[in-house]
């Protein structure tokens, strides 16, 4: 037990006192405490195990960029976070926290037997030992791998918690409120700017909360920020990427510190829109590379001086600090000024400046100038260190419970590389720093590279006599990265630095190398005897900090992840039972089961009223589009394959469209009301992209023609009646329209009265049947579709959903674009080649219908599939074989698109792309499924009624 | 998300106020029959892809509707100008 909380000083509220616990052991702190400092404050050292080695780890730093001490936190069923920082955890009352990766516990870890294998698992090490065999790999290795060598768990259960978004624009952003953030914000207080500052930290502060002579003028500071009206402070805030035009996002975190959860949302995702950008992020210290740097009770200088300060407590009773930097120095100096007694300063440098030197004598500290530490002595927590000169003599023990580390600081340049700014090196501190800049974006403070670091050596990793080959001086904590892992990836012939990072996985663990980078640069440098810039410098990704998914995604979760489109019918469909599907955000009733009904029964019943009475169907759905204009027909033939400007207004025609490349992207039949106007009709997942597409050749390839486009989906309620009744359930309700088939054949529109109200009378069915679909303003929809239950109530109406449409379009060989297509399926290939106009000289893909691959043999053709066991409803998706005894890989030579029962055949039907498939009619062809072959026989597309006999009632 | 200047409303606005649409300055041939399969092939499949000045087609679809040209810089990621449909190549 080495950590110990002092008597005095800090920031914790020491009135508030606070229980948690850890590993199961309950444990106090205060207010104001982290996981970290309440957990060091009880002498707690071990704070997990490494990610491959698994070797006892303890506290590195004392912020976010800790790579160690990953914790999980759990506050009930799907409220388990896994690797969170425990120098970011915030305590309260009850927290209950645990730690990762070791087995059966963090004291007692058998996976640390991989430490002692340590030679077996060199750089590499993964990708030379489990490429083979192949088949290996999920059912074996990556299991094996993953509980030996991973993050915590993630929660099996959902998400309890909901999350908010928000967007927000300012003239400023600053991003850090450290003393250099807090300095630019107070300047831009007294203007009129509109200014964001946000924080990562549960206290605005930064580096001012590790320095009590700065506690007043900080709170001074404070004070000024929150009296003016401009300023606005978000703590607990991570700006986690920095993303095109100063467009920065960040994470609120809400309720994950307080001991009651309460109602509001627990993370909130700020989306912030700057004009201009200070970031203030400041500078994070460096490991020095040594044997034994690892062990619990070695940590950053800076650290154990934000503990001593901020938290009042010393990381240990006895400290020993290793320096290559003055700021060790000053680290060691603040100890002994509060008390704790520095057991040498051990520095590599061989002089440092005088003034060091004289107040080392004055506190009465110890220094080992140009000496290195070369091993340090305990398993679980630091016992003694050895050092030596850096010639290699003068070895000998010092006693010391702690051991921090100066090694340099590192600019804080994340979010800044997420911005496109260039870097330059600083040679003096060893580092990256801001250059030019890609944004209107600015780095102020430390995160520069201008604060005053003071002076110090920038070495890449301490001298030792032994031998560099066998010990494990840590370059990376978190995924185990040794200065001797990256010497073998050089050795093995990588020179770029990112492939040296893929290799070793230097920087590639959840800390983003925070605290590695630089040195695993260094190291790879040396080794590579070319400069740090010849190396190059990895490329920072957001984000900053792990975030939750909860946090990026959680406020477009269950009715909030995407709009949902209903039909004005769609509540009839609701009160009535109807069971719904989602197609393309359109909410639609598949269909409507009675009492006692499964969807095979309800969808065989409805299927059996439209062939012999009258159905009933909601189509709003379909796209619609208003075409209108002088050259409205022109444009129509120009876009479609088929003919238009022959067509007399009050007729109807089946549109096929094209995309260039000449396949199939859209259908559907539109009529003619007037010479200059069209009613079009798209898919029900077309309507948006065939409105773009006719748009774009409206305005850019043809911009002569005058031609207006408005989409009218939303404004028109479509019902349609099919079935041989469908014209007497009509008849009554319409006037102004002749419903004789004399006077209203099908494939004609009509305009009139119905009930009433004004419609768009088509006479068109997609099922075969004597068929019309009512267009009549949205609003009067659920009206008039009662009105015809009423109405149809003594010929047997029955309402159908898509399920029982898709199976009666499928008995007629009609295709649905997209379900019997997938944009590789040319007219021809569909068996739509009537729809071509041969005579016309061009339309949209026109041209790539005679090329070479499109008129070549043995293309997949789209044809009808009958089971030899009628019983027997193929797969859709399912692949189909000429030859079922062929060895696997078999060849596969089509699939099946579409397969139903069909009621009005009493058997089961299927269509299929099959390769040369018009030519195999008749042909017995397989489709294999697991544990059986269903063999089929090739038939034409169209099941039932082929003369079209049926059409007209 | 891109900041996008779009030529007909005068006005810089979100990214996910437009949409996409391919490279710029691709004129649909007027006689395809006239062309080779080669030419063709080209017309619809081949893209210049450059390492920087990039010219490209946006929509302002949440917006105005209209398609206008781009000048991207494909490194950056910054616009260097749009401009309407039908002006010359920038
Ligand atoms: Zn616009």
């Amino acid at each position: 037990m080495s950590g110990f909380r002092l008597d005095r000083g800090g920031r914790v509220d020491r009135t508030r006192p606070i229980g948690f616990s850890f590993d199961g052991a309950t444990y106090r702190g205060f207010a104001g405490d982290t996981l970290a400092s309440a957990l060091l404050a009880n002498g707690v050292m071990l704070f997990g195990r490494s990610f491959k080695y698994h070797r006892p780890r303890g506290l590195l730093g004392a912020g976010s960029e800790e790579p160690n001490a990953l914790i999980s936190v759990s506050r009930g069923p799907g409220r388990h976070t896994p690797n969170q920082r425990a120098t970011a955890i915030e305590i309260y009352e009850g927290l209950t926290a645990t730690s990762q990766n070791r087995w059966p516990s963090l004291k007692t870890d058998l996976g640390a037997i991989n430490d002692r294998l340590g030679m077996f698992l060199p750089a590499g090490f993964y990708n030379k030992t489990f490429m083979w065999p192949r088949s290996f790999w999920d059912k074996l290795y990556e299991p094996l791998i993953r509980r030996a060598a991973g993050l915590g768990e993630a929660p099996s259960e959902e998400d309890p918690d909901h999350y908010g978004a928000t967007y927000a624009h300012c003239d400023l952003l600053i991003v850090g409120a450290g003393p250099a953030g807090i300095d630019a914000a107070l300047e831009a207080s007294g203007t009129a700017k509109r200014v964001i500052l946000i924080d990562e930290q549960d206290e605005p502060g930064g580096g001012a909360l590790d320095d009590p002579a700065l506690w007043s003028w900080l709170s001074e500071s404070l004070k000024d920020l929150a009296a003016a009206p401009n300023v606005t402070m978000l703590s607990r805030t991570t700006a986690f990427g920095y993303y095109h035009d100063n467009f920065i996002g960040a994470v609120e975190r809400l309720t994950d510190h307080s001991a009651e959860i309460g109602s509001g949302p627990r993370e909130k995702l700020w989306r912030i829109r700057a004009a201009e950008v200070i970031l203030a992020q400041g500078a994070i210290e460096r490991p020095l590379v040594f044997a034994g740097n690892d062990v619990p009770g070695v940590m950053l200088a800076s650290a154990a001086r934000t503990y001593l300060h901020r938290y009042a407590v010393a990381v240990g009773r006895s400290v020993a600090v290793m320096a290559a930097q003055d700021s060790g120095w000053r680290d060691a100096f603040a100890h002994a000024r509060a008390g704790v007694n520095i057991a040498a300063i051990v520095e590599v440098r061989e002089t440092v400046t005088p003034a060091l030197l004289d107040e080392a004598q004055a506190l009465g500290i110890a220094v080992q100038l140009g000496h290195s530490v070369i091993e340090v002595h305990g398993r679980h927590a630091v016992k003694d260190v050895t050092t030596a000169r850096n010639d290699g003599t003068a070895v000998n023990r010092l006693t010391c419970d702690a051991l921090l580390m100066a090694g340099g600081w590192t600019p804080s340049v994340h979010l800044w590389s997420h911005s496109k700014g260039t870097l330059a090196w600083d040679e003096a501190l060893g580092a990256y720093v801001p250059d030019r800049a890609n944004e209107n974006v600015r780095c102020v403070g430390a995160c520069s590279g201008t604060w005053n670091f003071g002076s110090g050596m920038v070495i890449d990793r301490l001298p030792t006599p032994r031998n560099q080959a066998k010990i494990k001086a840590f370059v990376d904590f978190q995924n185990d990265v040794t200065a001797k892992d990256i010497d073998l990836a050089v050795r093995e012939g990588f020179k770029s630095i990112e492939h040296i990072k893929r290799y070793t996985t230097t920087g590639m663990a959840t800390d983003q190398g925070k605290t590695s980078n630089l040195n695993g640069l260094q190291i790879a440098s040396k080794a590579l005897g070319r400069h740090a810039t010849e190396v190059g410098l990895t490329t920072f990704r957001p984000p900053y900090t792990p975030q939750t998914f909860g946090a990026l995604a959680g406020h477009a979760q269950g009715a909030l992840f995407q709009p949902i489109r209903k039909t004005p019918i769609d509540g009839w469909a609701e009160e009535n039972g109807a069971v719904f599907e989602l197609v393309a955000q359109w909410r639609r009733a598949r269909y409507f089961p009675q009492a006692g009904e499964d969807m095979h029964a309800a969808v065989n019943r409805e299927c059996r009223a439209v062939r012999s009475a009258v159905g009933i169907f909601d189509a709003s759905t379909l796209g619609k589009i208003e075409v209108v204009g002088p050259d409205a027909a022109e444009f129509l033939n120009r876009m479609y394959t088929n003919p238009w400007k022959a067509l007399e207004p009050g007729r109807c025609r089946y549109g096929l469209l094209l995309r260039e490349d000449g396949f199939i992207t859209d259908d559907g039949v539109s009529a003619r009301l007037a010479r200059d106007r069209f009613h079009l009709t798209t898919t029900t997942g077309g309507a948006a992209r065939v409105l773009n597409m006719m748009e774009d050749y409206l305005q850019t390839e043809w911009p002569e023609l005058d031609v207006w486009l408005t989409s009218t989906t939303e404004q028109w309620a479509v019902i349609a009646l099919q079935g041989p009744l469908a014209r007497q359930v009509l008849e009554p309700l319409v006037e102004g329209i002749d419903l004789s088939p004399e006077a209203f054949p099908h494939m004609a529109i009509r305009e009139g009265t119905i009930c009433g109200v004004p419609t768009r009378l088509f006479r068109v069915s997609f099922t075969g049947e004597l068929g019309f679909e009512i267009n009549v303003p949205a609003a009067y929809g659920r009206a008039l579709w009662e009105r015809l239950m009423d109405v149809g109530a003594a010929f047997g109406i029955t309402p159908y959903g898509t399920e029982a449409m898709h199976v009666l379009r499928a008995e007629k060989g009609f295709v649905i674009v997209g379900q019997d297509t997938d944009g590789t399926v040319t007219p021809d290939d569909a068996g739509l080649d009537w729809a071509v106009g041969k005579k016309k000289s061009d339309f949209v893909g026109k041209r790539s219908l005679s090329r070479p691959d499109i008129v070549a043999e043995g293309r997949k053709q789209l044809v009808g599939l009958l089971t030899d066991d009628p019983a027997v409803v193929l797969e859709e998706g399912a692949q189909i074989v000429a030859d079922p005894d062929q060895p696997i890989p078999m060849t596969m030579i089509g699939h099946v698109t579409s397969a139903y029962w069909s009621e009005a055949l009493g058997r089961s039907i299927a269509l299929a792309l099959v390769a040369g498939g018009r030519q195999r009619m008749g042909e017995v062809l397989y489709v294999p499924m697991p544990g059986t072959v269903i063999s089929t026989k090739v038939s034409g597309t169209v099941f039932y009624d082929p003369e079209g006999a049926r059409l007209n009632g | 998300m891109l900041l996008i200047h779009c030529p007909y409303c005068d006005e810089q606005r979100a990214e996910i106020e437009f949409a996409y649409a391919g490279e710029a300055h691709i004129a649909r041939p007027p006689d395809p029959s006239a062309l080779s399969d080669e030419d063709w092939s080209r017309y619809l499949f081949i893209r210049s892809n450059p390492r920087g000045r990039h010219h490209e087609r946006w929509r302002h679809i949440h917006g105005c509707g209209r398609f206008f040209n781009a000048v991207r810089d494909t490194v950056t990621d910054t616009f260097e100008a749009t401009y309407k449909a039908g002006e010359p190549r920038r």
